[in-house]
């Protein structure tokens, strides 16, 4: 599947500006609530539609401004699995499944029950959506959206109106139930990780604007731009300036950083994950210290998770702190509980970790 | 007692209903679908005018309209033979004027409080905008747009004020139960009013409990 957006749409106290060109099965849409992921399907499903742009899905045109093309959403062919599920409260199991089928009678029937066993359904068929778990709505949804075999499917936030405990779960369910299923599909998400688990391309979108696509390990490895970096979950960023071709200075911690590898011209900032930095166990002396990314760490709090600490702090030695100064580390419980320097924090930050961001 | 004004009643009311209830779903559907919220207010504002005015008010405008020394009133009677004022026609159109806004009212919120995703869904579902309206809309807005129907049924079986001026208060003609009432008591046959009044109760509480009826039996799929 090929997809080609770029599109422009101005409302009320919003605007969208979203370009991007993927290919591939499984396309995710990551940004966070509210910045236009919801806009974007609802533009390419055709329920709404762009000021300009243009919006091409394999060699179909969808829409576009300047040839005035805009294709009904019933022309699209494309499946939409809305948030909600947005399952017709007054029809039934079956037919709400079957109403978008254009079939006899008899083949509408049998092409029903096939979903129904598929999706596990039986049983269900004469019940009202109401009468039945979120669980099942989902899948009665997903049974809706593929029946009539969509060249693209849309998942809107498929698994936020679930139980936590029931998520994981279902996460593995629904892709394997979309197997059933040939065409492309195009999950958003504002979380990570339901992203990284079902998309191999991502695009990053962040307040109505496109930040960057390609391919999701990639981008999640080195996500080059802080906008991204920011949504990807990095927790430490900090302005920088390049002192020599393996050298930063981060404004923001007072540090001056080893790259170990030739810093990109264009970096304005540096990044660091929360679990990468290496705990020290012992005050390494001046010349290592120097060396070595080495930060004497002054602890501000300590916020306990479930399996893990986050240890919020700032480098010792930096005087005039400002509102990013504070650094995040993430540690294993039992790794914080039994480190044999209690007094003092000694972290390393590797040279590998350092994200270089524009 | 003369039963001609439950008769006029009855088919006065059902006239007006049948007019009342396309009338007022067709004109809903048009301002919803409306893309102007300026417009859609000011036509909301005109369409709603005839509840809020006194029904005397109501029905000297109509006489402005279908008066026989006015444009339509002559047009109707010189080319058409048709005469509208102080005839039965009259009374179903002052039941119409008065009883539209409750149905257009009703009909539209109904419509609008259909959420929009399932439209959307079933857009992209390919259903047709004409499968839509009636698999999808319809449906979901029917305990609100029946509701209406009864309301402005009752509504047009209770007019008075308009009909009296435009249709006046003829005997066997035009006097529908409300004007009934009205004649009895003036006349002081105290008895035969308080029948029309009792036959009067008597059909506006079945048409209330009917709409009760209707709201729970129509909404099974919510429980």
């Amino acid at each position: 599947m090929r997809l080609q957006v770029d599109i422009k749409k101005r409302m009320k106290g919003f605007s969208l500006d979203v370009a991007f060109s993927v290919e591939g099965e499984y396309l995710g849409i990551l940004g966070p609530s509210g910045s236009g992921k919801s806009m974007t399907l609802k533009c390419i499903a055709g329920v709404e539609t762009p000021d300009e742009g243009r919006i091409v899905l394999n060699d179909k045109v969808l829409f576009d401004s300047e040839k005035k093309i805009n294709l009904k959403p019933q022309e699209r062919n494309i499946g939409y699995l809305f948030q909600n599920y947005a399952l017709f409260p007054h029809m039934t199991v079956e037919e709400n499944i079957g109403i978008g089928l254009r079939l006899p009678q008899k083949e509408k029937k049998q092409k029903v029950n096939e979903m129904i066993e598929a999706f596990r359904l039986q049983g269900l068929e004469t019940k009202y959506p109401n009468q039945i778990s979120g669980g099942q709505q989902q899948r009665v949804a997903l049974a809706r959206s593929i029946v009539y075999k969509p060249d693209l499917l849309m998942l809107d936030e498929p698994f936020s109106a679930l139980d936590a405990h029931l998520r994981d779960q279902l996460q593995i369910e629904v892709l394997e139930l979309l197997r059933l299923y040939e065409g492309g599909v195009l999950v958003v998400s504002h979380s990570r990780d339901e992203i990284y688990r079902i998309c191999k391309k991502i695009v990053i979108i962040d307040q109505g604007r496109s930040v960057l696509f390609g391919d999701t390990k990639e981008i999640f490895n080195q996500p080059r731009l802080h906008t991204a970096a920011r949504i990807l979950g990095c927790k430490n960023i900090s302005r920088c300036e390049i002192i020599s071709s393996h050298s930063v200075r981060a404004f923001d911690w007072g540090l001056v950083l080893e790259t170990g590898r030739p810093v990109p011209e264009n970096t304005k900032y540096l990044g660091i994950q929360a679990h990468d930095f290496c705990l020290l166990d012992v005050a390494p002396d001046d010349s290592v210290k120097e060396h070595n990314n080495v930060i004497k760490g002054r602890i501000k709090r300590i916020v306990e998770g479930e399996l893990e600490y986050n240890v919020y702090f700032s480098n010792g030695e930096l005087e005039d702190e400002n509102d990013n100064s504070d650094l995040i580390f993430q540690v294993r419980k039992e790794l914080w509980d039994n480190r044999k320097d209690k007094e003092n924090l000694f972290l390393r930050i590797p040279e590998q970790a350092i994200l270089f961001l524009a | 007692m003369d039963i001609s004004p439950i008769i006029i009643s009855m088919k006065t009311a059902s006239a007006a209903i049948a007019l009342t209830f396309l009338l007022g779903l067709v004109v809903a559907r048009w301002v919803v679908k409306l893309q102007s919220e300026k417009a859609k207010m000011v036509l909301d504002g005109i369409l709603t005018l005839p509840m809020v005015l006194p029904p005397t008010v109501m029905g000297f405008l109509l006489l402005l309209v279908f008066g026989v020394n006015r444009p339509i009133g002559r047009f109707l009677l010189e080319f058409l033979g048709v005469k509208i004022v102080f005839s039965w026609s009259a009374t179903v159109i002052a039941a119409v004027a008065i009883s539209f806004p409750l149905m257009y009212r009703s009909a539209r919120s109904a419509f609008e409080q259909v959420d929009q995703n399932l439209v959307m869904a079933a857009k992209t579902l390919g259903m047709s905008e004409r499968q839509i309206f009636w698999r999808v809309i319809m449906p979901l807005a029917l305990p609100g747009v029946a509701g209406g129907g009864i309301l402005a049924f009752a509504r047009g079986l209770g007019e008075f004020g308009a009909t009296a001026m435009i249709a006046g208060n003829i005997a066997n003609e035009t006097r529908t139960l409300p004007l009934a009432i009205y004649a009895e008591v003036a006349a002081g046959n105290m008895q035969t009013a308080a029948y029309y009044v009792i036959i009067v109760m008597l059909i506006s509480f079945i048409v209330v409990a009917s709409t009760n009826y209707f709201s729970l039996k129509e909404r099974k799929y919510t429980k």
